[in-house]
């Protein structure tokens, strides 16, 4: 009878082996769950709030958004994000979607941009900028990026950007490069993009903003770039400044003529 | 005052799938805020989904659901420009209703 048992778990065993590898190999299988991910993205709950928030009449001024120029003409909303960041000549500066954003807020709403520099991720103006980044970006969603880099200050700020990828610093004397240089990297479930490639910068570029699903948190690329500095162990960078939109015009410069998925879906 | 749900609902071949996105914190009550105290728990406790007027789906959610969670699901029937209404109630009392029409 005990010989029995025995045959029969070690049948057993054998069994259940060759499915345990098909497991192993299934728990690896990223792009499946992340094709569940984007099934259901809850960016599209912020995008709803953003696109209230665009139309809402706010701020000391009481005005809505809908007069904003984000580069195509006032108001338009349709594939501007996807030729964002780019010079514009009324403030004389480059500008992502984000600092953009925030020029309208404090030109039309009359929203100090200090409220917006000085606060918290998610929080208070900030974390409305955030929705409004949202809701823009799902306008510009499957198009290509098209970023203009012909005017010479954003060659200028392409040129910072890519030494500012390269540019080791920190506890851990990291750079950019150091996690975004080679192919097939990643850390944990989280694909590493090669920024130093026109489809990977595009991969980096175009998958941000994003939903965290492990956090619940939509994040934007003003506040990814802030935690890159912080996993660096060097200065956080101030909101919306240079450096920052410097790198994003040198990432999404790179990744000219890729389509963008926005909003992304992320672990 | 809950922010709204976002509900898609398409017929194809004599199946209705609707996917359901909402907006909600499903706090556990398990976690601990920055000074220690505990975060009250908020969840979903409650869901129902009708289409015209006949309930199709009813579901009891827990503390175990995600945040903002996502319902996908399927039933027979259903027509273009027919009406699902999806409701829930959360265990503090607070409730939501939206409605679309099918696709």
């Amino acid at each position: 009878m005990k010989k029995t048992i025995m045959a029969v778990a070690i049948g057993a065993v054998a069994l259940t082996a060759p499915n345990m590898q098909a497991m192993a190999s299934e728990d690896l299988n990223f792009d499946a769950y992340r094709q569940m991910l984007a099934d259901g993205n809850p960016a599209e709950l912020f995008e709803m709030e953003g696109e209230e928030l665009w139309r809402t009449a706010r701020g000391p001024k009481n005005a809505t958004l809908e007069q904003c120029d984000l580069g195509v003409g006032a108001g338009v909303v349709d594939g501007a994000a996807a030729q964002l960041p780019r010079f514009f000549a009324d403030t004389g500066k480059v500008q992502d979607l984000e600092s953009r954003l925030m020029h309208c807020m404090e030109t039309l709403q009359g929203i100090p941009s200090a409220e917006i520099i000085n606060g918290k991720f998610r929080q208070g103006e900030r974390g409305k900028l955030a929705s409004l980044v949202a809701y823009v970006v799902t306008h510009s969603n499957g198009k290509k990026v098209q970023v203009d880099l012909s005017h010479p200050k954003m060659k200028e700020m392409y040129d910072m950007g890519e030494k500012v990828f390269y540019y080791r610093t920190g506890a851990m004397d990291f750079s950019c490069a150091s996690c975004h240089s080679q192919d097939g990297k990643r850390i944990r479930a989280t694909q590493l993009p090669n920024i130093t490639t026109s489809k990977g910068a595009a991969e980096g570029w175009g998958s941000w903003p994003a939903y965290r699903v492990s956090n619940s948190q939509f994040w934007t690329m003003q506040h990814r770039l802030w935690d890159c500095f912080r996993q660096q162990r060097t200065a956080e960078p101030v909101f919306a400044s240079d450096v920052t939109i410097a790198l994003s015009v040198f990432m999404a410069g790179k990744g000219n003529g890729y389509e963008a998925v926005w909003p992304g879906v992320k672990r | 005052m809950a922010n709204p749900m976002r509900i898609r609902a398409a017929a194809k071949d004599g199946v209705t799938e609707v996917r359901v996105l909402m907006s909600h914190v499903m706090e556990t009550g398990q976690r601990k805020d920055s000074s220690g105290a505990v975060i009250p728990a908020h969840f979903i406790t409650e869901l129902t989904a009708k289409h015209n007027d006949k309930v199709v789906l009813s579901a009891q959610f827990g503390p175990s659901v995600s945040t903002n969670p996502y319902l996908a699901f399927k039933f027979n029937g259903g027509a273009k420009g027919d009406k699902v209404v999806v409701s829930w109630v959360d265990n503090k009392g607070d409730s939501r209703t939206d409605e679309v029409q099918v696709a």
